[in-house]
């Protein structure tokens, strides 16, 4: 267990230096220049950009550029944001709770839809619930994030008047962040309905955030159990007289998570790509919010920061899968 | 009153092409503490005849008999809960791969125990202290310690051995063994054979061994069943059936027998295959294949008769006095004619 881990570990490196090329150069590629899109439309004096170039280092080769980069990033230094001039890791963990918790609700409806509805398809498989599920799930998994939002918000918020159309929480509340996560500090909080808020804030970021990850549950889980249900041991399980249920939900279910899991760690890194887009339909004041609006201000230590570090949350979610995996799959646990 | 009692009993498939019957009008009664082997070859329909005792035939499979009654209760008419209180109790199977029939999550100790804890109402500690005794009944050393191991730590033998640990937990009354050493080694086959026989013996637990080897049911079986296509050819006391078969069937089977091939350069085969869906022939199912068949038994099919203290599905069993003129009679087609 102990070289699995380390195994993994030492496969990080090579994605890390990977990601932070990927963050350096990619951004370098798009047009326009930081310190024109800095001054706005008024324009800068000559000079002065010339100066401005230098503090920030741009007048260097890029190669150069790459190299102190990478050696500030080994020693934890992610610079600061040109805009707010905040470093970079304090306004990722100021708003990285938002996107987690958003995160969180999306695969958890994922995961409370998605294992049931392909356990019964598969059960029932070729009948309509079948058909059914996997027809939807295929629609939700073809849907584009930003368009399905945007429907959810006119159908919901527009015209049903259920659901607010953007924000965390109404504007009313404030909220002292004790953990970042809404959910649980307005339940700290003295705030009346503040709680209420925050879930109905909550229900259309979930909704459209789950729906790909929801789409693939269930097609995942479905074919598992198709697989698992024609197994010698699910046989074996009836032969001993248990139960339709026992034999579905303990014999069969526990095998075919294996995969199922291992389709959940992929989807991780799925969801903060989706995150990214359903934050900027609903104005959810996350991480991903942070990177488009820094993108467009050409705002390259933001850029490249929480690229960063959102591929290194996805890397370390998909080690602690990998965990996970030989945690329910005796085979691969013995094996190392 | 016999164990296990069956008369007519159908399964079929459904498919896209048809209906697949998969048994057709099986009749059989077994009593308690008797030994019967069941013997054909692959799609002969004897694995799905036990596992339509068993209740395990699955969706969208039909079973259709007109009687189907284990110690005089209709397996028919119970409710699916009272059936599920029989089938790993009082009947229990073991199946051909027993690595594969263990579920590799969980550990020998927990399937073990599941079965005892379902069926005998055992508590956690009373059921592993009944495990060990289990494991140490059926052969496994250091008991103790194999609870703890998953199916994939053990070998074939020993898998097979948690197998029948587990079928005999509930002492049942009659044990359905499904090709139960095919997959594993010669050496280890005949240790397999012998702790069955050794439990069968000392429990008085009726046996049923299906098998493709008739080497296996020499050396088990007291009577004996043929089954051909979803059909009983023969059914006779295992030494008559060795010393002189009736149906052509089986004495084909027998002469394809390594042993009995001695002194010959070719072993001696049965041509043609199983009829499948679409080539079911109108009278005799062995008909395309014996050489003995004529126009007569290629479109009449023979009714299970009795026949020299067995049972019997041919139109001309080998000990017939008269049968070569019978053949004659019925204008011979078979390769016998031929030749």
């Amino acid at each position: 267990m102990l070289r699995f881990i380390l195994t993994r570990v030492s496969l990080v490196i090579p994605t890390f230096i990977g990601i932070t090329l990927l963050a350096f150069f990619l951004i370098r590629l798009v047009p326009g220049d930081p310190i024109e899109t800095l001054a706005g439309e008024r324009g800068i004096d000559p000079a002065r950009h010339e100066q401005l170039r230098k503090e920030y280092g741009f007048d260097k080769p890029v190669l150069v550029q790459y190299g102190i980069y990478l050696g500030r990033v080994l020693q934890g230094d992610l610079g600061k944001s040109m805009i707010t001039q905040e470093p970079v890791l304090s306004e990722f963990s100021a708003l990285f709770p938002a996107t987690i918790e958003l995160a969180l609700c999306a695969i958890l409806f994922a995961l409370l839809i998605g294992l049931p509805a392909g356990i019964l398809a598969a059960i029932r498989r070729n009948s309509i619930f079948d058909h059914g599920v996997m027809g939807i799930s295929l629609t939700g998994y073809s849907m584009p994030i930003f368009w399905w939002g945007l429907i959810l918000i006119l159908v919901f918020s527009v015209q049903l008047d259920l659901t607010p159309v953007s924000g965390r929480i109404d504007v009313l509340y404030y909220i002292e962040p004790v953990t970042g996560f809404l959910l649980i500090d307005t339940l700290l909080s003295d705030e009346e309905g503040a709680f209420w808020s925050a879930v109905k804030h909550l229900i259309l970021p979930t909704i459209v955030l789950g729906t790909v990850p929801l789409a693939v549950i269930a097609r995942m889980t479905r074919s598992a159990m198709l697989e698992v249900l024609g197994e010698d041991y699910i046989r074996t399980a009836k032969a001993k007289g248990l139960s339709r249920f026992r034999v579905v939900a303990l014999h069969a279910l526990r095998n075919a998570l294996i995969p199922v899991v291992t389709v959940i760690g992929l989807q991780i890194g799925v969801l903060f790509t989706g995150a990214i887009l359903t934050e900027t339909i609903f104005s959810w004041p996350g991480v991903g919010k942070w990177l488009i609006d820094a993108i467009f201000r050409r705002d390259y230590p933001v850029l490249q920061g929480g690229a960063l570090l959102l591929g290194v949350v996805v890397m370390g979610v998909n080690l602690l899968v990998d965990l996970t995996y030989g945690l329910i799959n005796p085979r691969i646990r013995h094996n190392r | 009153m016999a164990l296990l009692e069956i008369e007519n009993l159908s399964v079929e498939f459904p498919t896209q092409g048809g209906i697949m019957r998969a048994v057709d009008g099986v009749s059989l009664s077994l009593d308690e503490g008797e030994v019967l082997g069941v013997v054909g070859e692959s799609g002969s329909g004897k694995s799905v005849t036990m596992l339509a005792v068993m209740g395990l035939i699955p969706f969208p499979g039909r079973v259709k008999a007109d009687r189907l009654a284990f110690n005089g209760r209709d397996l028919l008419t119970m409710s699916e809960k009272e059936r599920r209180q029989l089938t790993g109790k009082d009947v229990a199977m073991i199946f051909q791969e027993p690595t594969t029939s263990l579920n590799p999550s969980f550990t020998i100790g927990f399937q073990l125990a599941e079965t005892l804890r379902l069926h005998e109402g055992m508590d956690r500690k009373a059921a592993r202290r009944r495990s060990i005794e289990l494991l140490e009944q059926v052969g496994i050393p250091s008991a103790e310690s194999r609870l703890s191991a998953f199916p994939h730590q053990l070998s074939g033998g020993m898998n097979q051995r948690v197998m029948i640990a587990m079928a005999i937990a509930c002492n049942p009354k009659l044990l359905i063994a499904d090709e139960p050493t095919t997959a594993l080694d010669v050496t280890i086959q005949a240790q397999i054979l012998d702790l069955l026989m050794t439990l069968q013996k000392e429990r008085n637990m009726a046996l049923v061994m299906i098998t493709h080897n008739m080497g296996v049911v020499a050396e088990t079986a007291r009577r004996v069943m043929v089954m051909y296509a979803g059909q009983i050819m023969e059914e006779r006391s295992a030494g008559d059936l060795f010393a002189s078969p009736q149906h052509p069937y089986t004495a084909a089977l027998l002469a394809a027998l390594p042993e009995r091939s001695e002194g010959s350069t070719r072993l001696a085969t049965i041509p043609g295959v199983v009829p499948g869906l679409y080539d079911r022939p109108k009278g005799c199912l062995f008909s395309p294949r014996c050489a003995y068949a004529t126009e007569h038994s290629r479109n009449v099919r023979p009714e299970l008769r009795p026949w020299a203290g067995g049972k019997i599905r041919c139109h001309y069993p080998l000990g017939d006095p008269n049968r070569n003129a019978e053949i004659q009679a019925d204008h011979p087609v078979g390769a016998e004619a031929a030749s």
